[in-house]
Formats: structure tokens, sequence, C-alpha cells
């Protein structure tokens, strides 16, 4: 365990400090641009081109996570001119019946790793777990912080534990998320993006999903231009995943709008945008036919998976 | 994601037109001056056309008010205040303006529409802002209007008599709040002149006032460009003038004045420095920057139009600021998601330009978006100018447009320094993480407002006026209540 405590000297701590009334009202700002008709069309397909399709329960079986591969195939029966989902998101053990169900597509498999989602074991058992996952043919791992490491200010233990997964990964891709619901100020929220860009993390992300407030607008935000900031250093685009508490296509659409215009369309690409969501995608595809057929219809058209 | 056919170039997703509807009221083709409860031709049967500045097309004839209509309206505020008004219990006075209010805010759909096709003001900014902003005025003097012993204390405050009102086109209905809210409140009545390019809310007021059934000759509106506003300002029935607007203009009044018992107050000009140090907040800075210079096309008095950067930050602030200027959308005023409408009249449009190139000329470097702007109409690009002077004219002047120069410092001395050699004193902005530097800053700058991290807010309870050449008096709070009383 030795290797836990070595403090990560690359570290670049430099305050960013946020200020939360300027991003309440940017958020508010960029909440009144009027997305209509074939924009909104055009942005809920993009929307469910980013989503991963999630199920995360103590009580997930393989029935139930075939079940939502095919749904990340087929998202709605009778329309042709839907996307596939990004990726499938499961616990490690489910890796390979998805992996299984969604053969020959595109679709990326998602692990959560490292003792998700309260990330309260030692070191080893996390790497260990990550190998696991990744063994089992996951193309993307989604590891939690030590809020517990990083609220005491233990910044280089967060950072080298992160670094340690980042290595277990191999060549799967590697998301951080920061439970920004157990950060309680922006700030924190800034710092944690940091260390996590400059630790390793291909994509950055907001929450576990179990833990509220999970992406709120204001967080999205704050990460967005900690994105930016960090490509305008290094050259490095890394992506960005909101996961948890994503209500409805109105907000989804007013995530694409805040990439659009803090990172601008080179992000607006499952590559470096994700949503993470396991009931949100029912609002789009209801939105959608909406679009289509000019009435809503119920909730009992639509499939729960 | 090696197994994936999902394209990796990203997305060049954008807005489709959402233009607000103007089909759910209708403009008359022609509008009186409104003397007395009702809309009268004016005497001479004189009109002028007021002009949607986004298309160019005519809204409306407007009465061209002359020497006599002025009397008249003069005349008919006197006979009100003496009958009418100054008599009125402070409660009273007060119901009205509740009244008012509430009208407002009733018709606040229609009033947000014509205010953006007279005046060219993007439909978020008169929807959010404007009207909003000016029921807010109403609702807070109809407040004050019986607990005026409260503002004054141990002072009984009287009214002053007929209040001759001058108004500018770039807040068109906001103005008419500011001004004759606290007016009324005091017992005072009005006779209200608005600019000759945005005239239409004034005149829909003046309904309004109708439906709250306010007393006949409280309030009036005569319409016409300067001439109109001289006769107004000459006019011997006048206790008092307010005038917001141009220096040039406001010096022209205080010497019209000169040796009248008149009481005067001006909200002239401003060329406010917004101060960004290193320890900000740099993209809310950023934010700000935008806020304070590209609010209503840089139309404000109040408009944070000189950036001080400190080196440090400089170059991180310009780049940052260019790419969030890319993202602002210059077009149809009555789009919800425009956020830069159409420049107010072709002469401000003119104007601003021969300053683009003033600047230029001068040596300073020019930034401007590459947003598509329509054909028709009047537009401006939002635009900043680099390696600028403090004796450049562009830093000196008001440019009253979309037009921003950058200047950097090295420490907070110097900053001060720049920020107060301007000969106006109307507002300002600082932008740092540090409380006491806060304070260090909002001491050493000699303006009416100050804002520290944000800019362009307005309350009505919070006074709002300037020093130097920005004129003199304050509109809005307590301080706003003393121009419009007589205290013994």
């Amino acid at each position: 365990m030795s290797s836990s405590l070595a403090v990560s000297t690359k570290l670049n701590l430099q305050a960013h400090p946020v200020d939360e009334v300027g991003i309440r009202e940017r958020v508010a700002r960029l909440a009144t641009r009027s997305i209509k008709k074939a924009s909104k069309v055009e942005g809920l397909k993009l929307a469910l081109s980013m989503v991963d399709l999630t199920t995360l329960e103590g009580a997930d079986t393989p029935g139930k996570v075939r079940q939502l591969c095919t749904k990340a195939i087929h998202l709605h029966s009778g329309r042709k001119d839907l996307p596939m989902v990004a990726a499938v998101c499961v616990y490690p053990t489910m890796v390979r019946i998805a992996r299984e169900a969604l053969q020959g597509t595109p679709i990326q498999v998602a692990a959560v790793a490292t003792a998700f989602p309260s990330g309260m074991n030692p070191l080893a058992v996390k790497l260990e777990d990550t190998r696991y996952a990744v063994a089992e043919g996951a193309h993307e791992i989604d590891m939690v912080i030590s809020r517990g490491d990083f609220l005491r200010g233990d910044y280089g233990r967060v950072a080298n534990e992160i670094e340690q997964v980042k290595e277990a990964c191999g060549k799967a891709h590697l998301k951080v998320i920061l439970e920004t619901g157990e950060l309680g100020t922006l700030d924190r929220v800034r710092l944690a993006s940091d260390i996590a860009m400059q630790s390793g993390a291909d994509f950055i992300k907001t929450s576990t999903g179990k833990i509220q407030p999970a992406a709120t607008p204001e967080v999205v935000l704050v990460m967005l231009q900690a994105i930016s900031d960090f490509y305008r250093k290094t050259g490095k685009k890394i992506g960005m995943k909101p996961a948890g508490g994503i209500a409805n296509a109105k907000a989804a659409l007013n995530l694409l709008i805040m990439v659009r215009e803090v990172l601008g369309p080179a992000w607006l690409t499952p590559f470096l945008f994700r949503i993470g969501a396991s009931k949100l995608p029912n609002d789009m595809l209801m939105q959608l036919e909406k679009e289509r057929t000019g009435v809503y219809q119920g909730l009992d058209y639509f499939s729960n998976d | 994601m090696t197994e994936t056919n999902i394209s990796n170039k990203g997305s060049y997703w954008g807005y489709a037109p959402a233009p607000e509807s103007a089909d759910h009221f209708k403009l008359k083709e022609q509008y009186g001056l409104f003397i007395g409860g009702k809309f009268v031709p004016a005497g001479s049967g004189k009109r002028f056309a007021t002009i949607n500045p986004a298309n160019e097309k005519a809204l409306a004839q407007i009465a061209d008010a002359g020497e006599k209509d002025v009397d008249r309206a003069v005349k008919a505020a006197r006979t009100a205040y003496e009958k009418v008004w100054r008599k009125m219990s402070g409660r009273e006075r007060g119901k009205y303006l509740y009244r008012i209010a509430r009208i407002i805010q009733e018709r606040a759909r229609e009033l947000a529409v014509v205010e953006s096709m007279d005046g060219g003001k993007p439909i978020r900014e008169s929807r959010d802002v404007d009207i909003p902003l000016a029921a807010a005025h109403f609702f807070y003097h109809a407040g004050w209007a019986d607990k005026l012993g409260y503002a004054f204390p141990g002072k009984t405050a009287s009214p002053i008599g007929v209040a001759g009102q001058i108004i500018p086109w770039n807040f068109p209905l906001l103005m008419v709040a500011w001004k004759v809210a606290p007016a009324l409140a005091c017992g005072n009545t009005v006779v209200l002149k608005p600019a000759e390019t945005t005239p239409l809310t004034a005149l829909l007021f003046g309904e309004i006032c109708q439906e709250a059934g306010l007393p006949d000759g409280v309030f009036n509106c005569i319409t016409g460009a300067g001439s109109t506003g001289a006769a107004l300002v000459k006019h011997p029935g006048l206790d008092k003038v307010a005038f917001t607007g141009s220096t040039d203009v406001g010096k022209a009044i205080q010497k019209s004045l000169a040796g009248r018992s008149t009481k005067l107050t001006l909200e002239l000009g401003g060329k406010a420095a917004n101060i960004i140090f290193e320890d900000a907040a740099i993209d809310q800075a950023v934010e700000g920057i935008i806020n304070g210079i590209f609010f209503n096309q840089g139309h404000v008095c109040c408009a944070g139009s000189r950036l001080l950067v400190q080196e440090s930050v400089e170059q991180e602030v310009v780049e940052k600021l260019k790419a969030r200027m890319e993202h602002l959308i210059v077009g149809d005023p009555l789009d919800k998601n425009t956020d830069i409408g159409a420049i107010n009249s072709k002469a401000q449009c003119e104007r601003i330009r021969d300053y683009l190139k003033v600047g230029q000329d001068e040596g300073a470097e020019l930034f401007q978006t590459k947003c598509p702007v329509p054909e028709k109409g009047y537009w401006v690009r939002p635009s900043f100018f680099t390696k600028v002077a403090q004796s450049h004219r562009i830093v000196q002047e008001e440019i009253f447009g979309p037009v921003l120069a950058i200047q950097s410092f090295r420490t907070l001395d110097e900053a001060l320094e720049k920020a107060n050699n301007t000969p106006y004193g109307l507002s300002g902005g600082v932008w740092t993480d540090k409380g006491a530097k806060i304070f260090k800053v909002t001491r050493g700058i000699k303006a009416g407002v100050i804002w520290a991290n944000t800019f362009n807010k307005f309350d009505p309870s919070s006074p709002f006026g300037g020093y130097k050449e920005s004129g003199y008096g304050r509109e809005g709070g307590r301080h706003g209540l003393r121009p419009y009383v007589e205290l013994s």
C-alpha cells in the first residue's frame, strides 16, 4: 500500500476561483435559448446518441441487463431514424452479459469500478475491481474519487489513485466521477476537476447517481469551464459526462446548449460528451414522437427497461 | 471507442429561428399627444414616423408637438396638480400607482414586443429586464406614496408642482417608470417627452393611465424631437425638470434654466471602467464584460465601455472574451435567441461606425465577431479595441454602442487612476475574489454606482446617478424621492 502514499508532484493546483452567483446567472441565461422544431429534433437525436444507458441496482439481473441492451440498440419500436445510444453502463459482474448482448454494435460497455459508489475501500481492492471489469470486456471504466481524501485536503493521494486506476484500465477509457453532491462548493468542484484531468482522466463525470444533488447545471458549467481551460493550456480534449438527476428532454437540450457555448461544436460528439441516465431517454422519445405526430402519447407507449 | 461508427468530428447543431409573435396586439396607424387624459392631434397637424430599426419600416405616425401643444400639456398638468393630485392623500395616490404597476404586468407581453420593435432591443431583454423592472418601479414607489414622512423623518415632505421630464431612447418604458413613478408618488404631475425614435411605449403608457383611471392631466405625454424638448424646458410653468440623455443636451438645459427657480436633475453620459484583477473568477468576469458592454447593444449610459484588466491575465481574458463573443447572436430583435438587436437609429449607427474608424485611425486594433447580420436595418457586430491609450478618443468619449476599449494595468493604484481619468462618473465595476480589495476599489472610484463581481444590475430601491459630467441627482431608492419633494 506504500504506493498510495506517494504524492504526485506534477499537480498544478493553481486557484481558479468560481463565483457562484455568476455561475447561476450564466446558467439562467443559457436556459433562455429557445430550441424549436428542426433544431429540437436534431438536438434530441444528438443527445440520444450520447446517452450512457445505465442500470446500477443491487437487484440487477442478467435478464434486466439484456433488456437494457436491446433498448440501447432499438430505442423505440417502429422508428428507424433514431441513433443507438453511446454506451451501456453496468456493474462489473454484468459486463460480460452486456458485451454479449451488444455484440456487433458500436455501443460501448462501461463499468463502474473502484468500490462504486462510495469508494470506501483500500486502493488494492479498487485496482483489482478495475482490472476485473477490464478483463470482463469493459471498454470504459467509471471510477469514483476518494471524497474523504479530497475533502481532507490530501489531493496528492486523490491524484495518485486516479493515476493508478488509469494504469489498471489499460486501453479502457477512464471516466472520473467527482460525486459533486458531496463536495459542497463549486470551488471544490473546480479543484477536483483539475486534479482528475491532470491525473489522466479521459472524461470527468459529475455523479454516481446515488447522491442528490447530482448533475446540476451549475456543476456542469463549472466542469465544462475547467475542461475548456485544460484544453487551452494543454491542447488535450477531455470529455464530460453529467449523470444523475437530468430530469427531462429540456434539461438534456440545455446541456447541449451549454457544451456548444462553452466548449464549442467540437465537443458535440459522444466521443467527448455523454449523458448518464436510465429514465431520461423515454422523455426524449416522447418529445420526438410529439414533433413527428403533433400529439403527446401516453407513457405506456414507451418501453420501460 | 474503437469499435464505433459514430462521428468524432463534433456537430454543428444550432438554434432554429424562434420569433416571438407580434399578432396578439395591433398598433394604431397614428398616435396623438396624450394631454389631459385624452389623445389629441398636434395643433400644427404635423406628424413624423417612428421606424423599426431592424427592418427600416415605419411602425406608426406620431404627432409632432410644437410650442402651443407644450403649453397645453403644461396647463393640463398644472390644473390636475392644483385641483386633484396635490390634495389627494398619499394612500389614494399609491392606489393608482399600484394599479399602473399591475396593468404593466398584465400587458407585459405586448409592451415587450412593442419595445423591441420600436427600439431594436432583443426581446430577451425587453421581456426579462425592461418591462418587469418598469412594473417594479411603480410597485416600489406606490409603497412610498403614503410613507414620505418616514423617508424624511422630522420633516414635512410636500410636492413641488409640475415636472417636465425628458427621456432617452435606450430604455423607453423603463425610463418612463424611473421618471414618472417617483414624481407621482410624491404628489407632482408630469409632462413627459419621450425620444422621437422610441415614442410608442410611452404612448401605450398613456393608455395604461386611462385604464388605471388616473385623474386627467396627472400624466401627459408630448412627442417630438429636440425642439419639442427645448420648448418644454423653456416653458415657465415648470417647477422641476428631469433629464436623462447626452451630456451636451444636459449642459444646454442647465444653461436654459439658469436664473430660474426651476429645479433640475440630470442623468447624463458615462464611460465606465470595468476593472478585472488577476484573482477574479475569470469566466464569470468575462460574462460580466459581456453584460457590461453588449447589454442593449451598448446603448447604456452606465455601460462598462472601458475594460481595465490586470496584465497577468490580460491574454487569457482577451482570448476568452473573443470565444464568448463569437456566441453572441446579432439579428432579429424579436427572436428569442437574439443577444444583440438592432442599433436604435440610422444616425446612431453611423456615429458608432465613425468611432470604429476613429479608433483604427488612432492606431488601436479592432476585433469584431464573424456572426452574420441581416441586410436591412442598422447593425453593428460586437467589437473591441486593444492597443488603446488613455488619450484615444475611443477611451475618452462615450460611443453608446457595442464597442469596448481594452487596457491593461499592473497595480491597483494604476487601475484607479485610469478609471477616474475621465470627465464622467456614472458607474464602475470591480472583479476580484478578495473582499478587502472590493472595498478599496469602490472607495477609490468616483462614480455613482459601482458593481462588484457583477454589472448592469438595477433595482428600484437602489439609487442611481452620477458625478462630474454624468450629471447630478439620484433616481430610485429613498434618494430618488428627494428631487420631487419640498421639505419643511
